[in-house]
């Protein structure tokens, strides 16, 4: 079976990895204008300040939207169909992820639902994944 | 609003690749040529009269090259399927600064036969490498649709209302002898149709086709001087913009930020009100894109798309005829579709449309690039609305 693809972080992005290879949801914030961010950049988006601190986050987060997909990308065979979804976390920022642990299903995977966040290696990278809080399903 | 581009500019020539849909035997760049000849043989031209080329996908300059064409202006653009509205909103500006006096703007692909074509691939390090490609992507039906079932929940669509999308749109296709699929389909159909992508189903998702289409612009007042064999379909305004790469980053995923941002700015330089638009394009994808289209561009309010398509107003005959080829849903969609619905707008303007709207005056369209990654909008009128 093939790998599933892995990210290959760059510097404004290591950070982030580094931090989920401890198991670690961390997030950039501005210092001069509070905002906190996805996806991770050397400037703040909203007022180009690049005095950012590395945040935790709770790693707490809703499941905002998704789909369940059919036709398996490389390394996902054995899980197909798939969800590959919008989360929204505690602190405001959303991602893509997938919902782990739980049937792929429209009646598993119900809008609005509280999730917590999870960590999958792909290859040699750490990745962000959610499942429904309070454990499997 | 000042500079503005308003009434300088017109569309002389359009045309499409005389085939459209499985082209095993012509590359992409051969398509971009046979397109460009044909546009520039219908405003009686040739390409000793062209002074500026663009295009997607291939570059301007093995365009230029490929067609003998010596530019003084180069437009690469390519921010997807809308990329060729931004082509005309640059060649218009061009113009009428002086640049250059006739720009051809091209597209080919072969998307369904890949002779010529680069594989889709996101590097690793980019962002969506990063961010989006570990979760299982495999291109636009993983994650065009990612918004969907929060739209559904947030403004009460059934899916019997989204499958209407496609319903109507194959009925414009029964009036076009050119659509690749023109059976009437019901709702029924479309729900029982394979689901690619939960909660979308096959044929909520557009074809896979090759072709071409290439259009020229010049000054309203050059194309006055022709002879031509047809009016010239004025560019009364135009707008642009783009959001993320990303579709999971947009601001709010039941809206695009990039179609509102360039239909707030096309409808402002042409000075139009939106119940003066008689036809009206908006690039589809897949079946949600009208909807989100409709509300962003403000021809109904937010939630109220699903019910003013369900209640005809978009079919055959009714009061704002939408995506009259058939659409990417039904008549052809190479995988950049916005230079073909660009195709229709000039023929209904034209007069020269199969399924041709009655006195169609003015016309909008609206072109996407990526998944609500970028936004093209025009505002195209005969003579008589300019």
């Amino acid at each position: 079976m093939s790998e599933k693809a892995a990210p290959r972080p760059t510097p404004d992005t290591q950070p982030f990895f580094d931090a989920a290879a401890r198991g670690e949801l961390s997030l950039p914030k501005c210092r001069d204008c509070g905002e906190l961010f996805f996806y991770p950049r050397s400037w703040c988006p909203r007022c180009s300040s690049a005095d950012l601190e590395w945040t935790p986050c709770s790693g707490r987060a809703r499941l905002h939207s998704y789909l369940i997909n059919t036709r398996p990308a490389p390394g996902f065979e054995d899980e197909t169909p798939y969800s590959i979804a919008v989360v929204e976390l505690e602190e405001g920022p959303r991602m893509m992820t997938n919902i782990v642990g739980v049937p792929q299903t429209p009646e598993h995977l119900v809008l609005d639902m509280e999730l917590e966040v999870v960590f999958d290696k792909h290859g040699e990278v750490a990745v962000p994944k959610f499942m429904p809080a309070g454990g499997a399903r | 609003m000042t500079n503005t581009i308003r009434n300088k500019t017109a569309i002389i020539g359009a045309a499409e690749t005389q085939r459209l849909g499985t082209i095993p035997d012509q590359s992409a760049m051969q398509l971009h040529a046979e397109a460009g000849l044909a546009a520039l043989r219908d405003a009686g031209l040739t390409v000793h009269d062209v002074d500026g080329v663009a295009c997607a996908g291939e570059s301007p300059v093995e365009v230029a090259e490929y067609l003998g064409i010596t530019p003084q202006y180069l437009d690469g653009t390519h921010v997807g399927g809308s990329s060729f509205m931004l082509h005309v909103r640059h060649a218009a500006a061009a113009i009428a600064a002086g640049l250059c006096t006739t720009v051809l703007i091209t597209h080919g692909e072969s998307g369904r036969s890949r002779v010529g074509m680069q594989p889709w691939a996101p590097a690793p390090q980019s962002m969506r490498g990063q961010f989006e490609v570990p979760y299982g992507v495999m291109g636009p039906p993983t994650t065009f649709p990612i918004g969907l079932l929060r739209y559904m929940k947030d403004y009460g669509m059934t899916p019997e209302q989204l499958a209407m999308v496609p319903v109507v749109q194959r009925q414009w296709a029964g009036l076009n002898p050119r659509a690749k699929l023109r059976d009437p389909i019901t709702v029924d159909d479309v729900l029982s149709s394979r689901m690619v992508a939960y909660p979308i189903h096959l044929l909520e998702c557009c074809l896979v086709t090759d072709g071409g289409g290439a259009v020229v612009i010049t000054s309203l007042d050059r194309a006055n001087s022709l002879d031509l064999p047809h009016d010239p379909v004025v560019i009364l305004g135009a707008g642009e913009s783009s959001e993320s790469a990303m579709v999971s980053m947009m601001a709010d995923v039941t809206s695009s930020r990039a179609f509102r941002t360039a239909g707030e700015r096309a409808f402002a330089e042409a000075g139009i009100k939106h119940s003066e638009v008689d036809h009206l394009m908006i690039y589809d994808a897949f079946a949600h894109v009208p909807i989100y289209g409709l509300e962003d561009l403000g021809f109904v309010g937010r939630g109220e798309a699903p019910a003013f398509i369900g209640d005809g107003h978009t079919a055959p005959g009714g009061s704002l005829p939408l995506n009259t080829n058939g659409g990417g849903l039904s008549y052809t969609h190479t995988g950049m579709y916005g230079m073909f619905a660009i195709q229709e707008s000039v023929r209904q303007l034209r007069g020269q449309a199969p399924a041709q709207v009655p006195d169609a005056n003015i016309s909008v369209v609206l072109g996407n690039g990526g998944m609500f990654m970028s936004a093209g909008v025009l505002v195209l009128g005969t003579p008589a609305a300019a």
